[in-house]
């Protein structure tokens, strides 16, 4: 008997009206499952419905058609203060550009999620995002603003802000997209690190094939279509994504 | 409950991030709440002088004025009037009550030509008028006993008539008729009003006894409990009439406290528009803040804020900031109207000085909050419109 996948959408299509009348047609029938503490990849070009996908995923937007079962149950049927408290309940996310708050110091931005949290979680906020904090190896840095920040440090505020709240699933959107190579790899490995501490599922969005390749599965999403792909076998990658120069050189041997 | 709570905490920590621009809003609303609140426990103090100041010269609330209908039955003279009243005073049950009679009586000495203003009343019309001496004392049921009559005068009568000698060397005066006699001033009235001439009060018994000729029972006041005002306004003409003596029973006048009224309606006016003026400031800040952090909102829902918090939170943040602007407001009113020097405003100090109005307070408290809540509504529901994804990408 096969277990429930924690994330199972079934045929998902998203599609927007332009202003003209026309129809944009962001995913075409995605398919994918994630299952507990699965490690997941999608890669894709700018404009390939990466991001849609993610806010899909977590429970940001909402498919024009198809499936989405969380946990085995239809998210369609939510409604909003549901879907809000699934969001905050079981997901985190990891932007490219951080998106800590501005004017509040890293402490106060990983104890923010808890705000929207019940019970033991609200009250001891302060002490869970100061382990959190620790756990990224901020622990130095509770009361320093964002702006005083580099922009690695800024990362692990954000991841460690992604992880206080235990969620079963981690939503990073380029992660490492504003960071240099070094600092990216460093960072990954603390993502990985973390969600395979807490058990958590990670799903990250990238541009970079070596980041993509450290996850058990990867998908390539292209012209709204999800298909698996094995960065072991760059060729067949190559073959239906062109990708620059400096995208492919990131492809592991 | 963490919910509340949470949106509290969320709200404090937005004014603090932002307090340089609030805190410019808010000295408008706390200046407004202060005026308003200031101004309404002015006015309550105001009607307080004034109200003491009527009571001074008609009588207390609610004091009935019984005017004489003409002469009573003949052969009734004003001791056996007075006698009456007394009567149906005491079935009724009414405490306090006064006759107030006119008398004409010369004095030796002083200048020709010199008038005194003679009054003679019971000793209860010192607790109904809310008299106040000088120096000396008012009258005592005793007085009446006395074998020579005894005033309570203004100093105008005792520079008139004892050579402005203290009313503690007990001056004497000699009161002129058919039997002259010599009268002792135990009291020293206030002035009434500027340049006021020579005044003079008597116990009536003592004025009945000594010149029952020249006494009149123009009125009596009777001191009754408000409610029950309209009742022996019906009640007391009735009943005297019946004993013989037919009066006339008159409700004081609401002037004053329809005065009072306006001036407060008006008062509050302008401080309500003042503290509209306040909201709108508030309003224009709290919109730009909520452009401002359109990411920050998308950021909060990523977190699982539904869009009722949102919506909460944003009203919140103007609820809490112009909530802590009418506790300044509230407070700096405290401070001003507890240090008004109202001795020196009002010419002397209120008997009964009301404490700090706490209505007034409350009137200050909700108007900072209603406008908190009225400047936050639009952000509100600006802040709820905003979509989720295009805000993180803001």
């Amino acid at each position: 008997m096969t277990a429930t996948p924690l994330v199972d959408l079934q045929g998902v299509t998203r599609h927007v009206e332009l202003p003209d009348g026309s129809t944009l047609e962001i995913l075409r029938g995605v398919d994918l499952t994630v299952g507990p503490g699965e490690h997941v990849a999608i890669v894709g070009r700018s404009g390939t419905g990466k991001s849609t996908l993610l806010n899909i995923l977590g429970l940001l937007d909402s498919p024009t058609s198809g499936e989405y079962l969380l946990e085995g149950e239809p998210v369609g049927r939510l409604r909003s203060r549901a879907l809000a408290r699934r969001r905050g309940d079981d997901f985190g996310f990891v932007f490219q550009q951080f998106n800590l708050l501005q004017g509040r110091t890293a402490l106060e931005n990983v104890a923010a999620p808890l705000l929207y949290a019940r019970g033991k979680q609200f009250w001891n906020r302060t002490r869970l995002a100061t382990r959190s904090l620790e756990r990224v190896g901020l622990g130095a840095r509770l009361d320093t603003r964002p702006e005083k920040l580099s922009g690695g440090e800024q990362q692990r505020v954000a991841i460690a802000r992604a992880l206080v709240r235990g969620p079963r699933v981690i939503l990073a959107d380029e992660p490492t997209g504003a960071l240099d190579v070094e600092t990216g790899q460093a960072i990954m490995t603390l993502l990985d690190d973390a969600a395979s501490e807490t058990g958590a599922a990670l799903v990250t969005i990238t541009h970079d094939l070596a980041i993509a390749a450290r996850a058990d599965r990867q998908f390539r999403l292209a012209d709204g279509v999800l298909v698996p792909i094995h960065l072991d076998a760059p060729a067949a990658v190559a073959e239906s994504t062109p990708m620059s120069e400096s995208e492919s050189a990131g492809i592991p041997a | 409950m963490t919910g509340v709570v949470g949106a509290i905490v969320e709200a404090w920590d937005e004014l603090r991030i932002h307090r340089v621009r609030v805190l410019l809003a808010l000295v408008g609303v706390a200046c407004a709440v202060t005026a308003i609140t200031g101004i309404t426990a002015a006015v309550t103090m105001f009607g307080q002088a004034m109200q003491e100041q009527n009571e001074r010269m008609s009588g207390r609330d609610t004091t009935l004025e019984a005017w004489s209908m003409g002469p009573a039955e003949a052969g009734t003279t004003p001791a056996e009037v007075d006698a009456i009243v007394d009567a149906v005073a005491e079935r009724h049950k009414i405490s306090y009550h006064s006759v107030r009679a006119t008398t004409d009586l010369a004095v030796r000495g002083g200048e020709s030509g010199t008038y005194v203003e003679w009054s003679a009343v019971d000793v209860d019309s010192g607790i109904i008028t809310r008299q106040d001496l000088e120096a000396g004392r008012w009258f005592t049921e005793s007085d009446a006993e006395r074998l020579a009559p005894v005033l309570v005068v203004n100093q105008a009568f005792l520079d008139a008539y004892a050579d402005g000698a203290p009313v503690t060397t007990h001056p004497k005066v000699v009161l002129e008729g058919e039997s002259p006699v010599a009268a002792t001033v135990i009291g020293v009235v206030p002035v009434q009003w500027n340049d006021e001439g020579p005044r003079a009060l008597m116990l009536f018994d003592q004025a009945v006894r000594w010149f029952p000729d020249r006494v009149m029972a123009d009125s009596y006041r009777f001191w009754v409990p408000p409610e029950l005002a309209d009742r022996f306004a019906e009640v007391l003409p009735r009943d005297l009439a019946a004993a013989g003596v037919p009066f006339d029973v008159q409700k004081p006048m609401a002037d004053a406290l329809v005065i009072d009224r306006v001036l407060q309606y008006l008062v509050l006016g302008v401080g309500g528009f003042a503290l509209l003026l306040g909201g709108l400031g508030l309003l224009n800040i709290a919109l730009v803040t909520v452009r401002y952090r359109i990411r920050e909102i998308g950021i909060r829902r990523s977190f699982g804020a539904t869009s009722g918090r949102v919506f909460f939170g944003v009203l919140m943040e103007s609820v809490v900031a112009t909530t802590v602007a009418g506790v300044v407001g509230v407070v700096i009113a405290v401070a001003v109207i507890k240090n008004i020097p109202i001795d020196r405003i009002f010419g002397r100090p209120l008997d009964d000085l009301p404490g700090f109005p706490f209505d007034a307070a409350l009137v200050g408290m909700a108007c900072a909050v209603g406008i908190g809540a009225l400047a936050g509504l639009i952000p509100a529901i600006y802040a709820v419109r905003v979509k989720v994804i295009d805000a993180i990408r803001y």
